[in-house]
């Protein structure tokens, strides 16, 4: 009997704690989105007026649409960065005791607050800010670049930025993971450089390259932090709507919100996991 | 000028009488309370009392909860949010604070909720020298009631438990005034090259890429009106409550300037203002008036411009959370009192702001000060801050001039409108635009 049980035992507590943390906010998300609301009070209520109201209006989706460039945009060069500075650490730097030096190195940023990093970049980047200065003095640029900061390029680098490093970690652990004989037999087999990089190494890298992807994409699809003060106030993300539905009460319009990102998200996860096998990875 | 009645604190404010004697009141007509057993001995255990007050950073200062330790010797906790978080905090956590320090706009949407309690007009001390604006809403008896939220419009209720607002002064008040103020926009003098005289002059194609307004809907679309019916654009019916109509066009006048590029940035938050102006990114925009002192304090100048349109002004105050009772509720009155006292009245009006209760203030403030705060005077000597920075030479001369020049120029007043939902609705696509 005790045999029986004990496995029950053994996910009770991670059940429990998805259970209560995960699985029951989640159900109130849910509920709330079909609850009514005015400008002070949420009433219990089954509507769908929220839904209409959040997928009937051009608003959301171009604010979907904006968002969904960002993640396209930020994921390309982070894939491309991260995979380059992976790559760089598991193949070029010889001495492992080195490759955790240089690794740590990568994420001595990331022991600075999120917010402090991104907001860094205001005073560099601003009308009179160091990089504009510095253009101007060296007659580089006539006039200050005013692209630079409040802009969707400023959105882009800063969140760029942020997360590359959630893109390094996985791809460098999947590149460590190669055995090193595979691309030996290809260079015996005949494979120039580029085509042991196509045929062996980023095929295997497949795995961290989609965990990192998981990473990247929901993290760029919930910011709004980042959207708020780099373009600042004059860039919208689906974030950003939920955050500014939120500040003004209107919790069943953020929930219905919510609950459709939600849905993007676990879809394009989906596709990423049809894509790629990460269970090879675990 | 209001009327300075004078008030000698030295007999005026016996503290611990009035509150012996409420304690006993409270404690016999209560039996128990928040604190149980000795009524008796209540007026001692307010020092142990914790005030816990929550508001936007304006006027959550850490000067202001030290002093109450020193006068009324009991502790007050203090709470700084922004706008969005207070109304927030104030409607869904009502337990969380005993004195919600909001706006007027504000409480148009937090008492309907019944998240606060209305307080008794003859516990409050010093009712009859507050500004006529927050009971009869005429700064003086011939002046009009700005369009808006006025604070008089919200500033009363028939009773305990009503959820509606009445339309004149009764016993029972829903917020004690505390600080107000009038606002328009912040210009750099040295970098917009021209007079700036209206507000439609944000729209000035000379300043593309260089203006900013804020971004907190319900405080922005009145800065938009402003500018809309300056640049002759619309003719509202009341800024303060839209019809959908003037909600559109205001709107799409916004799209069409962001599309254009006039505008550099939103700001949401203080610190943001001053940023973006200390830095040059922009050199005109809305403005808070201790936001246009932060810049100067920093070398950078800065004038609060007063515009022929008038100023869009704003007025908070301090309630009470509906839960607070027994000696707690005792500590509120005594605290609200006090607030009105003085002390704190000049402390606000050595910021720039106004405080509710002019002329217990007026005692503590020096003639120079009150002269170049209040009345528009040259100041005579340095102007210093309440911690002692120089904030202008002697010689300066307040933006704007004097309390009635400013406050008499009222346009509209920060504002909740019917069509609030709506109105959100369409600023976010301003936003997303």
């Amino acid at each position: 009997m005790t045999g029986r049980l004990a496995p029950y035992l053994q996910a009770a507590p991670l059940a429990l704690i998805l259970g209560a943390f995960l699985l029951l906010p989640l159900a109130a998300i849910v509920a709330v989105s079909f609850w009514d609301y005015d400008s002070v009070q949420i009433y219990p209520d089954f509507i769908t007026l929220n839904y209409a109201e959040t997928l009937g209006s051009w608003v959301t989706w171009k604010t979907y649409l904006n968002t969904l460039k960002f993640v396209a945009i930020v994921w390309a060069i982070t894939t491309v960065v991260g995979f380059l500075v992976a790559y760089f650490l598991a193949f070029h730097v010889r001495s492992t005791t080195m490759q955790m030096v240089l690794f740590l190195i990568c994420t001595v940023p990331f022991l600075t607050s999120n917010i402090i990093r991104m907001i860094s970049w205001v005073p560099f980047l601003g009308r009179n800010g160091l990089l504009n200065t510095t253009l101007i003095e060296l007659g580089i640029v006539p006039a200050p670049l005013e692209f630079l900061l409040f802009s969707e390029f400023a959105v882009v680098l800063a969140m760029a930025h942020l997360y590359v490093l959630f893109m390094v970690t996985p791809i460098f652990n999947s590149l460590m993971r190669i055995d090193r004989a595979l691309i030996e037999a290809a260079r015996d087999a005949g494979a120039n450089g580029w085509q042991t990089l196509t045929n062996v190494v980023i095929p295997l890298a497949k795995p961290g390259i989609a965990i990192g992807s998981i990473f990247v994409v929901t993290l760029v699809l919930g910011d709004f932090v980042t959207v708020r003060f780099m373009s600042g106030g004059q860039s919208a993300s689906v974030g950003l709507m939920i955050a500014n539905e939120i500040s003004l009460l209107q919790y069943p319009a953020a929930a219905a919100n919510a609950v459709a990102v939600l849905v993007l998200v676990l879809l394009m996860v989906a596709a990423m996991l049809r894509i790629v096998d990460i269970r090879k990875e675990l | 000028m209001t009327d300075p009645k004078t008030i000698d604190p030295t007999t005026g404010f016996d503290r611990r009488a009035v509150l012996k004697g409420a304690a006993a009141a409270v404690g016999a007509a209560a039996g128990s309370g928040v604190v149980t057993g000795f009524p008796a001995i209540w007026a001692q255990n307010i020092k142990d009392v914790t005030l816990r007050q929550f508001g936007t950073g304006v006027s959550n200062l850490n000067a202001i909860a030290d002093q109450v330790k020193k006068d009324l010797g009991f502790t007050l906790r203090m709470t700084a949010l922004d706008s969005d978080s207070v109304t927030q905090r104030a409607v869904t956590q009502p337990d969380s604070y005993d004195i919600a320090d909001i706006e007027y706009w504000i409480a148009k949407k937090v008492f309907p909720s019944g998240a606060l309690q209305p307080m008794e007009v003859k516990k409050i001390k010093y009712y009859d020298q507050i500004v006529p604006i927050f009971t009869t809403g005429k700064l003086t008896p011939d002046s009009v009631v700005a369009q808006g939220t006025a604070p008089s419009t919200v500033g009363f209720v028939e009773g305990p438990g009503a959820k509606t607002f009445a339309k004149a002064p009764t016993e029972w008040m829903t917020l004690i005034p505390t600080i107000y103020n009038a606002d328009t926009l912040g210009i750099r003098p040295d970098l917009v090259g021209r007079p700036i005289t209206n507000w439609k002059d944000i729209l000035d194609p000379k300043f593309k890429g260089k203006t900013s307004i804020l971004n907190i809907p319900s405080i922005g679309i009145m800065d938009a009106a402003m500018i809309c019916e300056s640049a002759g654009i619309l003719k509202y019916g009341d800024k303060g409550n839209m019809t959908e109509a003037e909600i559109d066009t205001t709107i799409a006048t916004l799209i069409e300037a962001k599309k254009a590029g006039q505008f550099r940035a939103f700001w949401k938050t203080f610190d943001e203002s001053v940023n973006l102006m200390t830095s040059g990114e922009v050199v005109i925009q809305s403005m808070w008036s201790p936001a246009v002192t932060a810049v100067r304090s920093k070398g950078v100048p800065c004038v609060y411009q007063p515009l022929a349109e008038g100023y869009r002004a704003w007025g908070g105050g301090l309630g009470i959370g509906k839960n607070v009772k027994g000696l707690v509720l005792d500590a509120a009155y005594e605290y609200i009192n006090w607030y009105l006292s003085g002390w704190c009245g000049a402390y606000l009006n050595r910021q720039g702001y106004y405080s509710a209760c002019l002329s217990t203030a007026k005692q503590h403030m020096s003639a120079d000060e009150w002269g170049f705060w209040m009345e528009g005077k040259p100041a005579v000597s340095d102007i210093l801050s309440p911690d002692g920075k120089v904030l202008e030479k002697a010689g300066a001369v307040r933006d704007g001039g004097s309390f009635e020049e400013r406050m008499g120029k009222v346009a509209c007043w920060n504002a909740v409108m019917d069509k609030d939902r709506y109105m959100v609705r369409k600023w976010n696509e301003f936003i997303a635009a």
